[in-house]
């Protein structure tokens, strides 16, 4: 499918695959840290992302969610190239980040990060315009138009320039320096904006008042974001579609409105039903997830979640499930879900099938 | 949609409707910037206010000391040796050769402090680029650099210094480059722990993900976080520099007679100390003052750059 000819929204220049075409498409990414157990001893892995898969696609916000020590920002630096993958592929529009196509270099103009430590992404010895300006002015842009840009994006997220362009970060606020940020991720015109926790260390209302102004900031900008987060309510806010991680894995994904409301996975239902009720006769009684996610050294065999999960049978202890579609654009890595998987709560499969 | 309306009231147009970029004002308050700030507050602390001034004068004796001294600091005089403080002539005594001692302090002055300041100058600079190559690069390189490094952490630092000293030879500049020798593992290794931990903060990767190269990063976002501390550890070694120094001359490593420099003055004048013990105690009196100026200059300046956080 080619792209709408004179589209007013993206430069056909930039957008090379259509609107069809996924912005980015992980392909079974997988990163592993090698850990030294004690003095001498055997060499260990800690597999932080092992085998990851998922599309973005143009114009979307994907969540991704899942427990500390997940993988979520391991999979964040894999894609912005700030630690490099062991195998997998990554594709940037249909092209490969790094190839002769896509050098790096190119695809990091088009792709920019937002952090969650507002204070340690920015340089304290650096006025904020001079922070924002930094990116454009590696691009070959001048000084004097750099900090015009500079000001005028500060004044897009609400900074007024007069008062904070020549200011120092410690003199900010957290949500003001998250602006920063943003103001900063946007000065080299990104096509994706990864936002690793970006709101999640602001208090709850200036969290709403920066996710707002994201939103606004995609509109305007034709942004796709790539929004990791920990905070179910945040996800069911602002994303389009929600991937859930558990132990390097995606283990879910889907329309963030089915994944949250109807979850297909059993670790989805216990993350979601861990949230506290607005309603307090419908009070969680029981922990619906026990102990601790297993040690990433050495991952459960077959499917990762069964030591914690409440559907466990036989079957999940041996075999590893796929991440297969439940419909047209669910996907699931659960047994329980599968047709002819073992499992006894599987579904009977179609005749078609 | 449930957080909207659970916790974002109609505040939520703060950032404006979807205007175009407005146009950035021309005016803006100018900040102080942050070495304005560092000298700010330096000027508030009185004591290291006190130890510039000290150190400030004391250069300036130095520096114009052929054209002030009150005598010729290389004449004496056989029948005028070792006068006490105060004497009618000689101000502050005379030596054990009947020299001035107040016009040989004001001389050794420039002797002093040219090798107690050059080697530390000298190992900012080499021991800085070391520190920094090692921390920012990181892996393989910062294992062979820092374990050289290491090696020399071996001798105590006088002991370095004198069999260095001892090797090359007596004289100025082989002192000089046995003390720089003697700095540079120290600033490396303060570089090296600074530059690591800069590195690790998020605005050097979203540096890197601007695409910008290695040199630019080094420059632009890693130098001025890192040279001020590595300065501060610097400045305090001076004071430790001009006593190593002083220590080489007292032993007959590094000047030689009958140049004035406080070190081999009080080498010289140790055979009075039963004599006159205050005359012979007055170039060890100079270099205590400047070592400690030194210090507590340092001390101001480190203080000052603290950033709060």
């Amino acid at each position: 499918m080619s792209a709408p000819i004179g589209s007013p929204t993206v430069p056909p220049a930039r957008d090379r695959g259509g609107p069809a075409q996924p912005l980015l498409t992980v392909d079974r990414l997988v990163k592993h840290f090698p850990v030294k157990k004690g003095f001498g001893g055997t060499r260990a892995v800690v597999r932080a992302v092992d085998g990851v898969d998922f599309e973005i696609l143009k114009g979307e916000t994907l969540g991704v969610v899942g427990e500390s020590g997940c993988g979520k920002s391991t999979t964040a630096k894999l894609i912005m190239g700030l630690i490099r993958h062991d195998s997998g592929d990554l594709l940037f529009d249909g092209e490969r980040i790094g190839s002769r196509a896509l050098p790096l270099r190119d695809f990091r103009a088009q792709t920019q990060m937002v952090f969650q430590d507002s204070y340690s992404s920015l340089n304290p010895r650096m006025t904020i315009e001079g922070s924002i300006a930094f990116g454009p002015q590696v691009h070959g842009v001048g000084k004097r138009q750099a900090i015009e840009r500079a000001r005028s994006l500060l004044a897009r997220v609400g900074l007024e320039p007069s008062r904070f362009a020549a200011r120092y970060p410690h003199e900010l606020s957290g949500g003001q320096r998250q602006r920063v940020n943003i103001a900063r991720a946007l000065a080299l015109e990104p096509r994706l904006v990864v936002l690793d926790e970006a709101v999640s260390a602001l208090d709850k209302s200036v969290e709403a008042q920066v996710l707002n102004l994201l939103m606004d900031l995609k509109q305007e900008f034709n942004l796709t974001y790539l929004f990791i987060s920990h905070d179910l309510n945040v996800v069911r806010f602002i994303c389009d579609r929600v991937a859930v991680m558990y132990l390097g894995q995606v283990v879910e994904i889907g329309p963030a409105d089915t994944v949250l409301a109807a979850p297909a996975h059993p670790y989805t239902a216990a993350l979601l039903s861990s949230m506290p009720s607005m309603d307090p006769d419908a009070r969680t009684q029981v922990a619906p997830l026990a102990g601790d996610p297993p040690n990433p050294i050495n991952p459960p065999p077959g499917c990762r979640f069964h030591p914690r999960c409440t559907l466990v049978e036989d079957v999940c202890r041996g075999t590893v499930p796929p991440l297969d579609a439940l419909d047209a654009s669910h996907r699931v890595a659960c047994l329980a879900r599968q047709p002819n998987s073992g499992h006894t709560l599987a579904p009977t499969p179609t005749v078609a099938a | 949609m449930a957080l909207a309306t659970q916790t974002a009231p109609p505040v939520l147009d703060i950032a404006g409707g979807a205007a175009p970029l407005p146009a950035a004002p021309d005016a803006f308050v100018p900040s102080r910037g942050f070495w304005g700030q560092v000298g700010h507050k330096l000027l508030r602390d009185p004591v290291a206010m006190a130890a510039a001034f000290v150190i400030l004068a004391i250069v300036a004796i130095a520096l114009l000391s052929p054209w002030i001294t009150p005598m010729d600091p290389y004449r004496g005089s056989m029948v005028r040796r070792l006068r006490p403080i105060g004497d009618a002539t000689y101000r502050l005594g005379s030596d054990e050769l009947g020299r001035d001692m107040l016009s040989r302090l004001m001389m050794g002055g420039r002797l002093s402090l040219f090798i107690g300041v050059t080697p530390v100058i000298l190992a900012f600079i080499i021991g800085s680029g070391i520190g920094i190559l090692a921390g920012y690069v990181g892996g393989w390189v910062n294992t062979v650099l820092m374990r050289t490094v290491d090696v020399f952490f071996a001798f105590p630092s006088v002991l370095l210094a004198i069999a260095l000293s001892g090797a090359l030879g007596a004289g100025v500049f082989n002192s000089i480059v046995s003390l720089t020798c003697v700095f540079v593992p120290q600033i490396a290794r303060v570089a090296e722990s600074v530059t690591t931990q800069i590195r690790s903060r998020d605005y050097v990767d979203a540096a890197r993900l601007s695409g910008a190269s290695t040199l630019t990063i080094l420059r632009v976002q890693v130098l001025g976080n890192v040279l001020g501390p590595i300065f501060v550890y610097a400045t305090s070694l001076i004071s430790v520099s001009m006593i190593l120094a002083s220590g080489l001359s007292f032993l007959g490593l590094g000047v030689k007679p009958p140049e004035p420099e406080w070190g081999l003055m009080l080498n010289t004048l140790r055979t009075a100390i039963y004599v006159n013990p205050m005359v012979a105690a007055l170039p060890g009196l100079a270099i205590f003052i400047v070592s400690i100026s030194f210090n507590l200059f340092s001390d101001g300046l480190r203080s000052a750059m603290e950033v709060k956080a």
